[in-house]
């Protein structure tokens, strides 16, 4: 009885050595040398494998680095300026300034705002609710508020309200995924300082589009020709700021009739509720 | 000769169709469900299990053979087997990262996950079982390798069924209570009960 033990125990040992001698051997012999840059420059990026950098994860985003000396080392939404820093500092190369950006959903059409024009009661999604009659909103440019955003966000920055997603600014990463799952392309990136957006989507002449919503951009060119450093051009019926121009005036936010242009400078919005 | 390559087919048969690892033994439960929420990773995955299968058993069998029967210790199967078979898919790993990058990168995160699968260890148990015989080694392996394949493909297409049942399943309205595993665990039982069909086929077919 105790040879048997004996025995079977010195034959699992030995196999057990065999494999192990057999496995330590392969990996010395068959190593593959890996850049050591890459886990390194790995190590600055935040590993939210978001896929903003248009690579599949920050692994991927990593070694397309240190392969590819021209590939900008800014693509890093999430990081920011500082994971490019930080890896500009393992590469070699300067950074430059990132501006952060956010996703910004360009439609003001709550419930009292805009109006539906049938009742939808099919597949919960924006994307389902688009293929019927282009929504069930009145507005076929605005936010369908079924929420297709929310579910893509990594980071949880969007809620639905109203009727209408919102995205909080502080908390999203800018990794663009809303940005392509929304139907209506409703949302758009913006640098995370600017002082005022144009809340509207709708191409629609003004007409219809006051038919539609009151919060709607008409193409009345007010803000067009009150803006003191041209930053401002109405287009295809729809208002839109270049925001390397703007000097947060906010004179068109004063004269907008709809008040589909939203100022963030928080003097003004108090000023404008009294 | 033509008489060996119908019992090899009829082994294959049997294995996808009335075996089956994942519908039949329910064996394999853990990948089958983990994996197969999208098509691309569930057919990934079953390609490193059809590797894995194949390449166990042509490591375990002549070790029952050779080493664990004559020597009356075939009590010591598990032990060996488990450590075999995780030694051989570390080591595969590393043969895939130096000659076949473009493999090992699509077999990726899979290969690691399969070393101490229960599907792979049952497949080289049940060869063991049912096609060794004492006096002739050759022509029992084959069948065992042709059956370890077989499983692996029944794995595979039991993988790529359910991954399209489950993105059809997925989309549906069903009830709150019942959403996610739930509904997930009774399609899977209905594809099982589906599988049953096949029992007998392969006897009367081939038979």
């Amino acid at each position: 009885m105790p040879e048997t033990i004996i025995i079977a125990t010195i034959a699992v040992a030995v196999i057990g050595v065999i494999c192990a001698v057999m496995l330590s051997v392969a990996s010395k012999f068959m190593s593959v040398e890996v850049d050591e840059r890459i886990p390194q420059v790995r190590a600055c990026l935040p590993g939210a494998n978001c896929g903003a950098c248009g690579f599949a994860g920050c692994d991927g985003y990593a070694a397309a680095l240190v392969d590819d000396p021209d590939l900008s080392i800014t693509l890093c939404t999430p990081g920011g300026s500082t994971a490019a820093g930080n890896i500009g500092t393992v590469l070699g190369r300067s950074a430059g300034a990132v501006e952060r950006m956010v996703a910004q959903v360009r439609c003001n059409g709550t419930c009292e705002a805009t109006s539906t024009k049938m009742d939808y009661s099919g597949i919960e999604g924006c994307t389902a609710a688009k293929l019927v009659y282009g929504g069930a909103g009145s507005c076929v440019y605005g936010c369908i508020g079924l929420g297709d955003c929310v579910k893509v966000c990594p980071v949880d920055a969007i809620h639905i309200g109203g009727n209408l997603a919102r995205v909080n600014p502080d908390v999203c990463i800018g990794c663009t995924q809303c940005v392509n799952v929304c139907p209506n392309d409703v949302i758009a990136m913006r640098p995370a300082q600017v002082h005022v957006v144009v809340d509207c989507n709708s191409h629609e002449k003004g007409a219809a589009t006051r038919k539609h919503c009151t919060a709607g951009c008409i193409g009345c060119h007010m803000c067009e020709r009150n803006c003191p450093t041209d930053a401002i051009t109405v287009t295809d019926n729809l208002a839109s700021i270049e925001y390397s121009k703007c000097i947060g005036c906010n004179k068109c936010v004063e004269v907008c009739p709809t008040d589909c242009l939203v100022s963030f400078s928080l003097a003004h919005v108090a000023a404008k509720t009294e | 000769m033509i008489e060996n390559i119908k019992v090899l087919i009829g082994i294959i048969m049997a294995a996808v169709l009335v075996n089956n690892y994942v519908l039949s033994q329910f064996l394999g439960i853990c990948p089958f469900l983990g994996v197969s929420k999208k098509l691309d990773q569930a057919t990934g995955m079953s390609v490193a299990v059809i590797f894995v299968m194949v390449l166990a058993t042509a490591v375990t069998y002549p070790i029952q053979y050779f080493l664990l029967n004559p020597k009356g210790m075939g009590y010591l199967q598990t032990v060996v087997f488990i450590l075999v078979i995780a030694a051989l898919v570390q080591l595969l790993e590393i043969v895939l990262k130096k000659y076949i990058p473009a493999l090992h990168a699509s077999l990726g995160v899979y290969l690691p996950l399969i070393t101490t699968n229960c599907a792979v260890l049952a497949v080289c148990i049940s060869n063991v079982d049912n096609y060794m015989t004492a006096t002739s080694f050759g022509g029992t392996f084959v069948q065992a390798l042709v059956n370890a394949l077989g499983s692996g493909l029944g794995f595979l297409l039991a993988m790529v069924m359910f991954a399209g049942v489950r993105s059809q399943v997925e989309r549906c309205n069903c009830p709150e209570s019942f959403k996610g595993m739930p509904i997930t665990l009774i399609s899977a039982a209905i594809v099982s009960v589906s599988f049953m069909g096949f029992a007998g086929v392969v006897d009367n077919l081939l038979g």
